[in-house]
């Protein structure tokens, strides 16, 4: 079975389609930390799922200036009605063709249901993994552990800042 | 597993008992059904353990799915600070399939409230930052959609149904017991 790839491992780079005729590269954010958040499938029939969570929680995002990224292997026009009747303000990739190409990369295709399990992952600047957590199918991971780690990294950067500095200054 | 970041206060809307054994604290929205249809559960989950239990609700308005759940928060918080807050609490979640602006004059009316005061209230977001302190607070706790509960601090992740939320605070008291038993 594969595994969540862990914290340190270098993010396994891919090109998406985000909307039917744009496309979305993990390399074009370098220099912002990333949240990629895998997620089974849209339309799922609850209030504030797991994506109109994260739609509200936007602007705290935007706080630590990352930038969040859904993934499901939904294509693109179910992505685009989803978003639309949600009022999404944030990209949604279509991991359609080849299907979980991209969930697999990452070891998070549940291949009995072919669909993403529901796996969370904070890239950091340099594209290197920084934290990924795996929830329960069932349960929606909420935001805490995503804020957390981009707290986590923003320390991390103001202390090897400070170390830099006083290198310098030394 | 989710634990509650920001402890109950005193300026929460509070239910019952401080030395009560268990704490349900729930986060949710006026505009929610799902929260609509926990709403005669909880009272009938706190009419059932009486004393034991205390009970706490925090706002979490999903405003971008919920046109009307940032305004009903505001006007439940404007007759909060008249010490009206579970007056307007439970007439907003019973009437909710009819939540708009007129709902929450009619009920702020019914409540002997001044409906020029509500407006105003309103307009100029007067309790929109507690809504939002009790909104970032959730998130940092783990909510993740509404209603979500916590029981004595910990997510509940079962079904907000009666049955289950029963167990599950069943299950706090008879560990409160052996505690005590110990310590007796």
């Amino acid at each position: 079975m594969a595994h969540i790839l862990a914290p340190g491992t270098t993010a396994p780079d891919f090109t998406l389609p985000v909307t039917p005729d744009q496309s979305l590269s993990l390399r074009d954010l370098r220099g912002q930390p990333v949240v990629l958040a895998f997620y089974p499938a849209d339309w799922s029939p609850v209030c504030g799922d797991q994506m109109a969570l994260y739609n509200e929680i936007h602007p705290e995002f935007q706080k630590y200036k990352a930038e969040v990224v859904g993934i499901s292997v939904d294509g693109v026009w179910c992505h685009a009605a989803f978003a639309h009747d949600r009022h999404l303000h944030f990209p949604l990739l279509a991991d359609f063709e080849p299907k979980g190409a991209v969930a697999k990369a990452y070891g998070v295709y549940r291949e009995k249901e072919g669909v993403c399990e529901r796996a969370l992952f904070v890239i950091d600047e340099e594209g290197v993994i920084f934290w990924s957590y795996c929830s329960p199918i069932a349960v929606n991971p909420g935001a805490d552990g995503i804020l957390e780690a981009l707290e986590n990294l923003k320390e991390k950067r103001q202390n090897h800042g400070q170390l830099e500095s006083s290198r310098r200054a030394g | 597993m989710a634990n509650l970041k920001v402890p109950v206060a005193l300026a929460d809307h509070i239910l019952g008992e401080k030395d009560a054994a268990v704490t349900l604290v729930e986060y949710g929205d006026y505009e929610c059904p799902h929260c609509g249809h926990a709403h005669p559960i909880v009272n009938a989950v706190r009419k059932h353990f009486g004393e034991q239990l205390r009970f706490v609700f925090r706002n979490f308005p999903l405003t971008e799915i919920h046109p009307h759940a940032e305004a009903a928060a505001e006007a439940a918080e404007f007759a909060g600070a008249q010490g009206h807050f579970w007056e307007m609490h439970d007439g907003i979640f019973e009437n909710q399939p009819r939540l708009n602006g007129r709902l929450l004059a009619e009920l702020a009316a019914g409540l002997g409230l001044s409906s020029e005061d509500l407006t105003a209230a309103l307009e100029g977001h007067e309790y929109l930052p507690r809504i939002k302190s009790d909104f970032l607070g959730g998130v940092r706790s783990g909510v993740n959609g509404t209603p979500t509960f916590f029981i004595n601090g910990v997510r509940y992740d079962g079904a907000p149904e009666f049955e289950e939320l029963v167990e599950a605070i069943d299950e706090q008291l008879s560990g409160g017991k052996i505690r005590r038993r110990r310590a007796g």
